[in-house]
């Protein structure tokens, strides 16, 4: 069962939250942020071949418009390998654990997985960001020291940053299949 | 509730059988490590798992059974599967069906309850989980940094799981040394059901490394006996070789290659790890240190360092000489005290004037000494580059006196100006208290005091001039050294055998695991896909960098400009705490 939303971000940026439910005990979030324009890339690169034109016809050496070229390309291909993410996924599979993917724009992908033994809940938080106060969804890992104590908050969709509205959606999935595990795990 | 079986994709395509491995209570989950097909005796099945029960540790069980047919299986086949469920009992009993050439799956699980009440047996729904038995059998799990104020021994309860699966994989080996071929009682199917693999040349390396390491290591042995007997702990070279940087590292490398052919077998994995990037790191080394040295013989390069060693150790001098003049001179404007600037550049002149003949003296000598040490190149290229920094150690040395006499002298002043001023303001430094107590002094105490007191501020100019002087330079040389033996703890120390696996085989060290979901129709069980995260690459070289000779600087720019200030002499390099003056 899939469907498919727009959202936006806290930029104001269009966000397309596509959520997939493979079963009851199953659940994907596909958050996909907003693509690299052509209009931008167009921009930096002007800038960059223009800085170098008029380094050029101050030097006069043609090594630099090579370097401009160089720097321009692999600039731009750390850009899309390093920096640049397409989507982020969220997959929670009950009496397993949660699965974060952040997918680059150059198909690198980086996923962490947290064992649902390790997870203490789910939760809403405020964050001050720069100059705004925004919201984030994160996860509560259990100490394991202290029964009632937090180790450690691991934030979600950190590069999309999408709205309340978006991010009560997922909490409202996530906290019922956590119920669900709950209500299973404490019963033999 | 959901049960979760872990099934090894390698049994995917099996013909039908038993389902035999692990069940997890804690975690609700079943790790299937292989299947066992018709036709079995099963007092022959059970004898088998309780041989590999005893050699790996491992609760190795019947867990269910496998079924791959054409078409549904008929009521005969049905009846025969839950009779074995009779015959090996076992709580939840794991029904796997999958129609030949289709991706549907189907499972079942079932608490039996007994040979009567069919019908009011639970059943529960089960996930099938995927991994690649060979990957998580070599894997090895890095589990995620621990906080520093916590144990490692505390997270261990908490890192169940999936440590647990990848643990019963890895420990069950017995299970796996018999293949199709076999014609043993027991048919089975698992990773290495379609032969044994091995490589002939690790088979034969792992043969000779026997009597190759006890022979090194007997050779060895012997070296460090030689470096260890008593003519060299007498004192003089006993003190020389302690500065060496060049010593440092030789016996840094004995060790290393001590432990490598030591024919102790490594206890754990992360030794044997240790050991093989310690090996990769001297071979590295040996490899670089004999292209530098094809370099230099190519070019005659020695013939041409010989030659210009000397005329570059009189520019020095020269340039040294220089600056003492434009010192004893007025510097930058200022205005010295004529005459104790003349007595310290005349002193300072007099020194570069010994050096500079002490250098001439040796310089018939400077072309063999350096072939030979040339020769140490083949030894490694951080011996190479230690022996560098210390011909940069003595060449300089008549900087570092310099720098110590400048020291002194200025250290001396501020301690003299220092005690005068609580003088001068009618106060006492307190030996016993250890604090500052007002004084009275006799007139004539006073009147000597601050006399004294005027000479040393008014010669503070010069004596600060200098030591500021040949403090920079000093600095200038460490400097130097400091880079050098930053480039020797980095080959020292870089894991290559752990990134080299990392970057051919990262299936090896896995951070983690990751899931995918394959596809998906309602009414069958969910299906996943485990594979392995690998470890990132910054996380490699934290866990598995070598140990170094630890010579690294013990200060903070703190403490150091406050030796600085005061005149204290900076020693950069403590080589196993040793305490000079």
């Amino acid at each position: 069962m899939e469907d498919e939303q727009s959202f936006s971000d806290i930029y104001g940026g269009r966000l397309a939250l596509q959520r997939r439910c493979y079963s009851p005990s199953c659940l994907e979030f596909c958050l996909s942020c907003p693509r690299i324009t052509l209009r931008s890339l167009t921009a930096v690169t002007c800038t960059v071949w223009l800085a170098a034109y008029g380094l050029f016809t101050l030097c006069e050496n043609s090594m630099i418009l090579s370097a401009a070229i160089f720097i321009t390309l692999l600039g731009l291909l750390g850009y899309l390998h390093f920096v640049k993410i397409d989507h982020e996924t969220l997959l929670i599979i009950d009496s397993l654990g949660i699965q974060m993917t952040s997918s680059y724009a150059s198909g690198k992908e980086s996923t962490t997985f947290i064992e649902m033994g390790e997870v203490k809940d789910v939760v809403i938080n405020e964050a001050i960001y720069m100059q705004k106060v925004i919201y984030y969804l994160c996860i509560l890992l259990k100490d394991p020291v202290e029964p009632h104590g937090i180790s450690q908050v691991v934030p979600l969709f950190q590069s999309a940053k999408p709205r309340l509205d978006c991010l009560i959606e997922v909490y409202r999935s996530c906290q019922d299949i956590l119920a669900h595990q709950r209500a299973t795990s404490t019963s033999p | 509730m959901v049960l979760k079986a872990f099934f090894p994709t390698c049994c995917a395509s099996a013909d039908s059988g038993l389902l035999v491995g692990r069940w997890v209570p804690e975690q609700s989950s079943a790790v299937v490590l292989a299947v066992v097909h018709f036709p079995f005796i099963p007092i022959q099945v059970k004898e088998l798992l309780a041989q590999v029960q005893q050699a790996s540790q491992v609760g190795v069980t019947v867990l269910g059974t496998w079924c791959h047919r054409r078409q549904e299986p008929e009521e005969s086949l049905g009846h025969f599967l839950e009779g074995l469920g009779a015959i090996f009992s076992h709580k939840p009993w794991f029904q796997l069906c999958r129609e030949r050439g289709s991706k549907s799956w189907s499972c079942k699980a079932t608490h039996w309850q007994g040979p009567t009440s069919h019908a009011a047996s639970g059943e529960d729904q089960v996930m099938l989980i995927f991994y690649d038995q060979r990957k998580v059998l070599l894997s090895q799990l890095h589990p995620p940094a621990v906080l520093p104020d916590r144990q490692a021994g505390d997270t261990t309860a908490s890192a169940g799981g999936l440590a647990a699966v990848f643990d019963t994989v890895a420990r069950s080996e017995a299970l796996f040394q018999s293949d199709r071929f076999d014609e043993g009682p027991v048919r089975l199917s698992h990773w290495q059901s379609e032969g044994v693999e091995a490589s002939i040349l690790v088979e034969l390396a792992k043969w000779a490394a026997g009597p190759v390491c006890l022979l090194l290591a007997c050779l060895l042995s012997l070296v460090s006996a030689a470096s260890a007997c008593r003519v060299f702990k007498l004192w003089p070279l006993s003190f020389i070789w302690s500065k060496l940087s060049t010593c440092e590292q030789l016996r840094h490398r004995l060790e290393q290659l001590t432990l490598i052919f030591s024919t102790r077998k490594a206890k754990n994995p992360a030794q044997l790890m240790r050991k093989a990037n310690m090996l990769v790191s001297v071979l590295l080394d040996v490899a670089l240190g004999l292209m530098l040295l094809s370099w230099l013989h190519r070019k005659d390069l020695i013939g041409q360092l010989a030659d210009a060693l000397i005329p570059v150790a009189d520019h020095v001098a020269k340039e040294l000489q220089h600056l003492l003049q434009w010192l004893m001179g007025a510097p930058a404007g200022l205005k010295m005290n004529r005459a104790l600037d003349q007595v310290l550049g005349r002193f300072f002149l007099y020194h570069i004037h010994l050096w500079i003949s002490y250098i001439h003296l040796m310089s018939p000598f400077i072309e063999r000494i350096l072939w030979h040490v040339g020769l140490s190149a083949c030894l490694g290229l951080t011996v190479a580059l230690s022996i560098l920094s210390d011909i940069i150690a003595l060449l300089t040395f008549h900087i570092y006196c310099f720098y110590v006499y400048g020291a002194r002298l200025y250290c001396l002043k501020i301690h003299g100006l220092s005690s005068l001023w609580r003088l001068f303001r009618g106060k006492k430094w307190n030996v016993l208290r250890q604090r500052v107590d007002s004084c009275s002094y006799d007139l004539d105490q006073l009147f000597i005091g601050t006399l004294l007191f005027t000479i040393l501020v008014f010669l503070l100019p010069t004596t600060a001039l200098y030591y500021l002087v040949f403090t920079l330079l000093r600095l200038l040389v460490v400097t130097v050294q400091g880079l050098i033996h930053l480039l020797v703890d980095l080959i020292n120390s870089l894991p290559l055998y752990s990134l080299g696996l990392r970057l051919c085989r990262p299936y090896r060290l896995a951070a983690g695991v990751k899931f995918r979901v394959l596809e998906h129709e309602t009414g069958r069980p969910l299906r996943l896909l485990m594979q392995i995260n690998p470890l990132p690459y910054s996380r490699v070289v934290h866990t598995y960098r070598l140990p170094t000779c630890g010579c690294h600087p013990k200060h903070s720019w703190g403490s150091l400009c406050r030796k600085l200030f005061f005149g204290e002499l900076i020693y950069p390099w403590r080589q196993r705490g040793d305490k000079q003056d």
